[in-house]
């Protein structure tokens, strides 16, 4: 009884100080989000490390998402008889929901992950002390430019997924099943709004790209420098990331499109 | 080839390849108008109920778009509602004795207003008042007149 009361005292103390660290671990970058944005160089890096490299998986990823949103939507529609909505309905799940959803849970898993390893790897080899040692700040040189390569990369990626996503809606639905061409076309444009959709769905995508550079940046540097310390915070960078995403997009819209 | 090179290559067709999505979902996908308005002259009427109509809702001729809503608000005289049209420029010579009702597209369509152009030599000039209006079908009071004349229809 006594060990379970303890045990429930202990992990909220740890949270706590998790949230703390966290709060000082963004408390310290702050200031050098100014200086970040004029490395260029370094900045470029990154961001070909982190969306670059992304690309593949988010095109295939869009195409078959929007294939698949294409193909249930006429099969839905088709019982009330109006197929032609079907572009309207691929169109706004993807703007709306699932273009910066999707797009954020691939890049949590593709760059996060990788961002968490990399850094976590850089500490557990001493390479930060090393970095100190030559008067260079690792955070100031290491983890700025990779924290801004993200919120750079990740819009980017989510309004290609979901251009990417409508064509592929597009080919399943006019190119496959025979809706027309036109009222695929017309019915979008007519529903879907460039302030009230397109522009919410990219706040989206920021505010997600932001959420997943702080987490997996604060995991790597704060990662067990042990190989399966790196591999937990790697496997946490996944899970908390994901998580995030998916509960930040329920108050988001909430807030958004009542 | 050098290595920043490469990486400068990459991002650079990054962006481009996601400034083209964007294009496209703005004009393609989404009703953007931004930047390049098309000019046109305001004239208004009055209806005793507008429906489902809402700012942004087409104006048509015989089908053909000539203008949108801009907006819809309570006149505070007649206590009817007041909608504001935006006419584009190029029509500009619609007589003054043509009436606007509130029309739906298809069964179940979303509402617009639909003109139908008068004789008059007078055209409409911006601020004008367009007095001929028929109100948006409600559906409850088309039963309920329905009803009525039904029930009339099997007293006689």
């Amino acid at each position: 009884m006594i060990k379970a009361i303890a045990s429930l005292g202990r992990s909220s103390l740890m949270l706590l100080a998790g949230i703390g660290q966290m709060a000082l671990f963004i408390w310290q970058l702050l200031p050098l989000v100014p200086g970040g944005i004029w490395r260029i160089r370094l900045l470029i890096k990154q961001v070909y490390m982190a969306g670059v490299l992304s690309l593949p998986i988010i095109v295939t990823a869009g195409l078959f998402v929007g294939m698949v949103l294409g193909l249930q939507g006429h099969h839905i529609l088709k019982t009330f008889n109006s197929e032609e909505a079907v572009g309207t309905m691929t169109a706004l799940s993807l703007i709306r929901e699932l273009g910066p959803v999707v797009a954020a849970l691939l890049f949590a898993g593709r760059a996060g992950s990788a961002l968490t390893a990399e850094v976590g790897l850089m500490r557990s080899t001493e390479q930060f002390s090393a970095l100190e040692m030559m008067a260079v700040d690792p955070m100031r040189y290491v983890v700025m430019p990779r924290v801004l390569a993200c919120i750079i990369a990740l819009p980017m990626l989510a309004m290609i997924f979901i251009a990417l996503g409508i064509f592929g809606g597009y080919v399943v639905t006019v190119g496959w099943l025979g809706v027309d061409s036109g009222a695929f076309w017309s019915q979008m444009n007519q529903n879907v709004d460039w302030h009230a959709d397109v522009i919410n769905g990219f706040i989206k995508a920021v505010v997600f790209a932001v959420l997943i550079a702080l987490v997996a940046l604060y995991q790597g540097c704060y990662a067990i420098p042990t190989s399966e310390g790196v591999s937990r915070a790697t496997t946490r960078t996944v899970v908390h990331a994901s998580l995030g995403v998916l509960g930040l997009d329920f108050i988001l819209t909430s807030i958004m499109f009542t | 080839m050098s290595k920043q090179l490469k990486f400068e290559i990459g991002v650079g067709l990054l962006v481009l390849i996601a400034l083209i999505s964007t294009v496209f979902i703005a004009l393609k996908v989404s009703n953007f108008s931004g930047f390049q308005e098309r000019s046109s002259y305001q004239v208004d009427a009055l209806f005793s109920n507008i429906g489902g109509l809402t700012a942004r809702a087409p104006v048509k001729v015989s089908g053909v778009l000539i203008g949108r809503v801009d907006r819809i608000e309570l006149d505070p005289v007649s206590y009817r509602a007041r909608v504001v049209m935006d006419i584009y420029s190029e029509f500009d010579d619609i007589p003054m004795d043509s009436s606007v009702s509130i029309l739906t597209s298809g069964l179940l369509g979303s509402q617009y207003i639909g003109l139908e152009v008068g004789g008059d030599d007078m055209v409409l000039q911006a601020g004008d008042r367009i007095h001929f209006t028929q109100s948006a079908l409600v559906l409850e009071n088309l039963i309920g007149r329905l009803m009525v004349s039904l029930t009339e229809g099997g007293r006689e």
